[in-house]
């Protein structure tokens, strides 16, 4: 085999950054197994010794074998020397430190964290480490804080690591209605601006996200609140943006200033109907969602089938128009 | 990179010429001219002529700069000429001692995790793979429960952050809801996400003035133009306050009184001024009494026709006036609504 395993589009600077990182972890764990060595670095053993026969042909200049860094794994355990120039690995890139230290000020802005004091500790070391390097990093900033509230976040997170049964009134907006339901807690998920419960729902018997900011009421019971084996923790954006097959397909007509939805709902296909006009299909899981959609863009959103639901906006807006008339009347008699 | 294939035997040789040239500069104390760097790396010798060396060479030396690798350029010799040297400074080179306690390593680790999905995950990968190497040690340790995701969808996200990076002017199209594309040109200060979105700030070139934009909504290619640290960001720069203040209200709130059914209207509720109003107490003929701030009385006619027959605006009358417009812009008589703004 000998290496033909590789990946073929890794680049030489790909492997030369990861040659530089093995080293020095090589150096500090003298005789690790090739296959420990090989999953560190996520590559196959016969990456992992094709990358040790490459680095025993270089070494300082000169070309004599004491110039040449050593490396040996006859016994299926790795042994490195003769590499001091290489040694430490190479300080972190503008990128490595920003990546690193964007994500810990995000999670410095979580609600109700209690480790805050951990998170600053641990970037105050990096900035310390990165110097000018990490200066750009100020210049990338995600902020985590959604208004939900710290109690409701650390409560749901404490529960996920006690394993107690929760119990929530739960705010659904399509359907304006409070509901309440017992949760077994898995995870304290933040994904597209929202903090969300995922938790073992008893009342759909199903796994849900709830959005932390509409949870109204949450109470952690005296139950045992480990979810059933058939609670698998979903893939987050799946979760929340594939439609599921029993969803209601909809379509919709917009103009210039109803083209916005395309950003914000996940939108099948787009179709252009020209002069700013467009055809835009959707998958829903409540058709009560388009509805409210509808009425709030007075016009600018026009529900295009299916034709019952177009029905039912019309007739709702007329009954809302009537109520208006009734309020005024009251008022002016 | 450099734009060649590269198949597997050349990405073994450009392998080991890279190491040995890291290797070589970082073990010498003077300078090195180009020619002792020829004869020094074996995988040199090779090359044709003077002039494809120095194109090797030149790209070599970029390409260690894209990895972060402090490589100096400097006079060999003051004394006697001015030849340029190169060599590798060991102490710039090499990660700082850095020593980490367990739950900082797990704050680290969670901040690496939140990039799993968007365009740093491999940087942020990159970054614990050196940490490791330096001695800190990483078991599964993380935060417990707790997982943030932040995404980086959208195609223009990369290219800005190499430019506000490198403080490198680009121009791109940029499509507000209500218009066509237009082709913007702009000096890069800073990316923020907000509520979930990605937010552009900087210096817009054509209309002489700070503006914020939509990540999503650029729908063009992003091109840079002109040189890397081209401009400096002003000291007092705040992103997010900027953008805050493209939403953010300036005026104390006002109130408004909204008729609600029983078992309706619940998020109204909860912002409901008075505790009983949000409990639905009082409630007559099926209806109750609620009282709201607000600030943009187009944002709540939106809220309260979304509502459609289950909500009803008494006060004030510009918000009732709003509400009915949407309502007749729904059932196709009158004029539309005003439209969405950033």
């Amino acid at each position: 085999m000998n290496g033909s395993r590789r990946s073929p589009s890794e680049s030489a600077t790909t492997r030369l950054s990861r040659l530089l990182d093995m080293v020095p972890w090589l150096l500090a764990h003298q005789g690790v197994p090739l296959d420990e060595a090989a999953a560190e670095f996520g590559v196959t053993t016969d990456q992992l010794v094709a990358d040790l026969e490459l680095l025993f042909v270089c070494g300082t200049p000169g070309g004599m074998p004491d110039d040449l860094i050593e490396a040996d794994w006859e016994d299926g355990k790795v042994y490195v020397g003769n590499a001091d120039y290489i040694a430490r690995p190479l300080r972190l890139s503008v990128d490595e430190a920003l990546a690193l230290m964007v994500g810990l000020r995000a999670l410095a802005t979580t609600p109700g964290l209690v480790e805050h004091d951990a998170v600053g500790r641990a970037l105050s070391k990096l900035e310390e480490a990165t110097g000018a390097l990490g200066a750009p990093s100020s210049r990338v900033q995600v902020s985590i804080d959604d208004g939900a509230r710290a109690s409701v976040l650390s409560r749901a997170r404490r529960a996920v690591a006690d394993h107690r049964r929760l119990h929530l009134a739960y705010l659904v907006p399509t359907r304006d209605e409070v509901t309440e339901r017992d949760v077994d807690p898995m995870r304290v998920v933040f994904l597209d601006g929202h903090w969300y419960l995922e938790g073992w729902c008893h009342r759909a018997e199903d796994v849900r996200l709830f959005r932390l900011d509409r949870i109204q009421s949450l109470d952690v019971l005296d139950l045992d609140g480990t979810p059933p084996p058939q609670a698998q923790p979903r893939d987050v954006t799946e979760a929340l943006f594939t439609p599921g097959e029993e969803d209601l397909e909809v379509v919709v007509e917009t103009d210039r200033a109803g083209a916005w939805i395309v950003d914000y709902y996940p939108v099948d296909r787009v179709d252009d109907l020209g002069e700013g006009r467009r055809r835009v299909t959707l998958h829903v899981s409540d058709p009560a969602l388009v509805r409210r959609l509808a009425w709030r863009m007075g016009g600018h959103v026009r529900v295009v089938s299916p034709v019952d639901l177009a029905a039912s906006v019309a007739s709702g807006a007329q009954e809302a128009l009537s109520a208006y008339t009734a309020v005024r009347s009251g008022v002016d008699a | 990179m450099s734009g060649q294939p590269s198949t597997h035997a050349t990405v073994q040789v450009k392998t080991e010429r890279l190491l040995n040239l890291v290797i070589a500069l970082l073990s010498t104390r003077m300078p090195l001219s180009k020619a002792r760097i020829r004869a020094a790396v074996p995988q040199y010798h090779g090359t044709a002529s003077d002039e494809a060396f120095d194109r090797m060479f030149e790209r070599d030396k970029d390409e260690l700069r894209e990895l972060g690798i402090p490589l100096v350029t400097s006079v060999i010799d003051p004394v006697f000429d001015d030849e340029l040297g190169y060599r590798i400074d060991k102490r710039e080179y090499a990660l700082p001692e850095i020593a980490f306690e367990p739950d900082e390593v797990a704050a680290l680790s969670l901040a690496a995790r939140t990039w799993t999905r968007a365009s740093l995950a491999g940087p942020a990968a990159t970054a614990l793979r050196k940490l490791r190497a330096a001695g800190v040690t990483m078991d599964d340790a993380s935060l417990v429960g707790i997982e943030p995701v932040v995404r980086t969808t959208e195609e223009a996200f990369e290219p800005l952050r190499r430019a506000v990076r490198d403080r490198r002017t680009v121009t791109f199209g940029y499509r507000k809801p209500d218009a066509e594309s237009t082709t913007r040109r702009l000096q890069p200060w800073g990316l923020t996400q907000w509520h979930g979105r990605w937010y552009l700030t900087g210096f817009d070139l054509d209309r002489g003035a700070a503006r914020v934009f939509r990540v999503g909504r650029i729908d063009t290619a992003v091109t840079p133009l002109g040189p890397a640290g081209a401009y400096d960001i002003p000291a007092d720069h705040d992103p997010r306050g900027m953008v805050d203040s493209t939403q953010a209200p300036t005026s104390p709130p006002r109130v408004a009184t909204l008729r609600v059914r029983q078992d309706s209207g619940n998020a109204l509720r909860r912002r409901a001024r008075l505790q009983a109003e949000a409990d639905g107490l009082g409630s007559i003929d099926g209806w109750s009494t609620v009282e709201v701030d607000f600030h943009d009385v187009d944002r709540l006619a939106d809220e309260v026709a979304g509502y459609g027959p289950d909500v009803v605006a008494v006060e004030p009358i510009d918000l009732r006036k709003a509400v009915v417009r949407r309502l007749i812009g729904v059932t196709g008589a009158g004029e539309p609504a005003p439209e969405e703004e950033l």
